[in-house]
């Protein structure tokens, strides 16, 4: 078992298998009370060539108040059940659901970067119930950037170590492309199922209200947008403070030279050099890794309204088209 | 015992009993399990399940009850809606082993089902089949069980089911495998699932017209409120609302791309300072 484990950048894609998408939905679906709440489960799986495979999955109970759950009492009881039905129990991620694509925040962040410190292949799964909900299946795979995770070992988020790691939003978390696969027993099953399903499908995929999709995206879009002017303030009062106390530096060792040179003139003895550091207080220079954040945020709600108005524009395209047949016939 | 029950199985349920069939052990012929779920008037929905490891032979049975016992406390955990409802096994019959099986899941819920899936394909159909016991036999006599076969509806929950469309969509494919296409496609393949139905509809219409097949009324009111549905809208006022949409969304984008330009122009500012 002494595979040569090369670094992670060789797991290219994701295969999950039919039953870990299923399980991933009845769980939001059930605990999830339609999308708001945060739904959180354990991937497990190998690796296999250059992909990762997701073969089984479990959920993980909500943080309720009583803090008498150990949660690593409840995943290692869980692993070492599964194992018992050779189900795979090698760790490989996690999932999470979403609520209109705010997931870019610290707490992920974290998550994330201990996974993949410890298993160097992990992925986060963000489920989207709420767009599968209105027909197509929001699935993503992410992980962090090499760069990233380098950058967050240091856990020094100042604004020069950032210039020189070279982090920029779009740097922080690449996606994976994912793929779902079946085995071939599960292919019979899906013919089966397909006799048998009911075949209303009320999907409003074709729904050309848009509006209070936008309205929402836009509203979460605000909210970050402030956040991050606030954040850009902070910057820039911190980068004026420290100007300024520049300033101030320079004016007293400017002043101490001109007494000391009076001072030789008139053959006292020059004044003691005092530490200068001890007189006017190092500023700390304020942590940047919320303002990446908060721009990943924000680059990431740009993207799904773009992919929306897409959508948009093609259903109403086809109504136009619909009722022109219409008024013509 | 109701003998009106009926079983309603969610798909996870049935791939999760595949799944665990295909990981069995060398020499097990056939995988058991406990069935979750929640009881509800006259029908079972069975949501979730979990294999039970066991060992099966000519003469005995044995499963690992507290195993089932322990899973059962773990999911409880995470879901405390769902009660144990019944169990699973893979196979096409009902053997005597089962009767034992099924006696100690009585225990653990008042009328457990019992639900079978046939992995060997018999029949060249995967056959789902629900039975719950009977006791049958003269009183004051030696009681028996019987299972009678309850019937199966597969349920799901709209996101459920869009999964399921999603995975079947690899049914076909050589690999096996569907991956997930981006949005403007999946709105595309709508449009062509769409225009299929409507060239099916067309078709029947003109068997119907050339006197191929026999006109059916219900289908017929049925293409009445179809095609009344396009809104009759005026064109002036059609176009107005088609155009106001459309600048809204065209605002829209050009906001978030503004967004997205000063987002980068940021950066490049403050690593430069």
């Amino acid at each position: 078992m002494a595979a040569k484990r090369s670094t992670s950048s060789l797991v290219q894609s994701v295969q999950i298998d039919g039953l870990v998408v299923l399980k991933i939905v009845k769980h939001c679906q059930e605990e999830g009370s339609g999308g708001s709440d945060l739904v959180q489960g354990v991937l497990l799986g190998l690796v296999m060539d250059n992909r990762l495979e997701i073969t089984n999955c479990f959920p993980f109970p909500k943080r309720t108040e009583e803090e008498d759950f150990d949660e690593v009492h409840y995943q290692m009881e869980m692993m070492r059940n599964l194992r018992k039905v050779n189900i795979d129990h090698l760790h490989v991620g996690w999932y999470q659901s979403t609520y209109f694509g705010a997931f870019i925040n610290k707490p992920l962040l974290d998550s994330q970067f201990n996974y993949q410190n410890s298993i160097e292949e992990s992925v986060v799964l963000i489920y989207d119930p709420l767009r599968t909900t209105q027909g197509f299946l929001a699935l993503k795979a992410y992980r962090l950037t090499k760069a990233m995770m380098d950058f967050y070992v240091k856990m020094d988020f100042s604004p020069e170590a950032v210039k020189s790691a070279d982090i920029s939003f779009e740097s922080m978390f690449e996606e994976i492309p994912v793929t779902i696969k079946n085995s071939h027993l599960v292919n019979a099953l899906c013919c089966e199922i397909e006799d048998h399903m009911s075949k209303d499908q009320t999907f409003n995929y074709m729904d050309l209200a848009t509006s209070s999709m936008l309205e929402k995206n836009l509203r979460l879009l605000m909210e970050c947008v402030d956040e991050i002017s606030m954040d850009a303030n902070k910057f820039l009062n911190f980068q004026r403070q420290f100007q300024k106390q520049q300033q101030s530096k320079q004016q007293y060792l400017q002043k101490r030279q001109q007494e000391n040179a009076q001072r030789q003139i008139r053959g006292e003895e020059p004044l003691p050099e005092e530490d200068i550091n001890k007189l006017f207080k190092p500023l700390q220079p304020p942590a940047r890794l919320d303002s990446l954040l908060i721009a990943g945020q924000i680059d990431n709600y740009c993207g799904q309204i773009g992919e929306f108005a897409s959508q948009s524009f093609g259903k109403l395209f086809m109504a136009e088209s619909l009722q022109d047949s219409a008024s013509n016939s | 015992m109701a003998c009106n029950l009926e079983c309603r199985v969610h798909p996870v349920v049935l791939f999760a009993i595949v799944d665990s069939y295909e990981r069995r052990n060398e020499d097990a012929k056939r995988v058991i399990g406990t069935l979750l779920g929640s009881y509800d008037k006259n029908a079972v929905e069975v949501t979730n399940c979990f294999a039970v490891p066991h060992n099966e032979s000519e003469d005995e049975v044995a499963a690992d009850l507290e195993y089932a016992r322990n899973m059962f406390e773990l999911h409880k955990k995470v879901n405390s809606a769902e009660v144990i409802v019944g169990w699973y096994s893979t196979g096409p019959d009902v053997s005597e082993h089962s009767v034992l099986i099924h006696e100690y899941y009585s225990r653990e819920s008042k009328n457990p089902v019992h639900m079978t899936v046939d992995t060997t394909l018999r029949g060249s159909k995967m056959g789902i089949k629900a039975y719950i016991s009977t006791s049958l036999g003269v009183p004051g006599k030696t009681v028996g069980t019987m299972f009678t076969p309850v019937p199966v509806e597969i349920i799901s929950y709209v996101p459920e089911k869009v999964g399921v469309n999603m995975i079947q969509l690899g049914k076909f494919n050589a690999k096996r495998s569907v991956s997930m296409v981006k949005d403007l496609t999946q709105v595309d393949k709508a449009c062509g699932q769409l225009q299929e139905k409507l060239s099916m509809v067309l078709e029947f219409v003109e068997d119907v017209l050339s006197g191929r097949v026999p006109a059916d009324t219900t289908i017929g009111r049925f293409l009445m409120d179809l095609v009344s549905n396009v809104p009759q809208i005026e064109k002036e006022e059609f176009e107005a609302m088609l155009n106001s949409s459309m600048k809204d969304l065209l605002m829209v984008v050009y906001l978030a791309n503004l967004t997205r330009t000063q987002l980068a122009l940021n950066e490049k500012l403050s690593i430069m300072s």
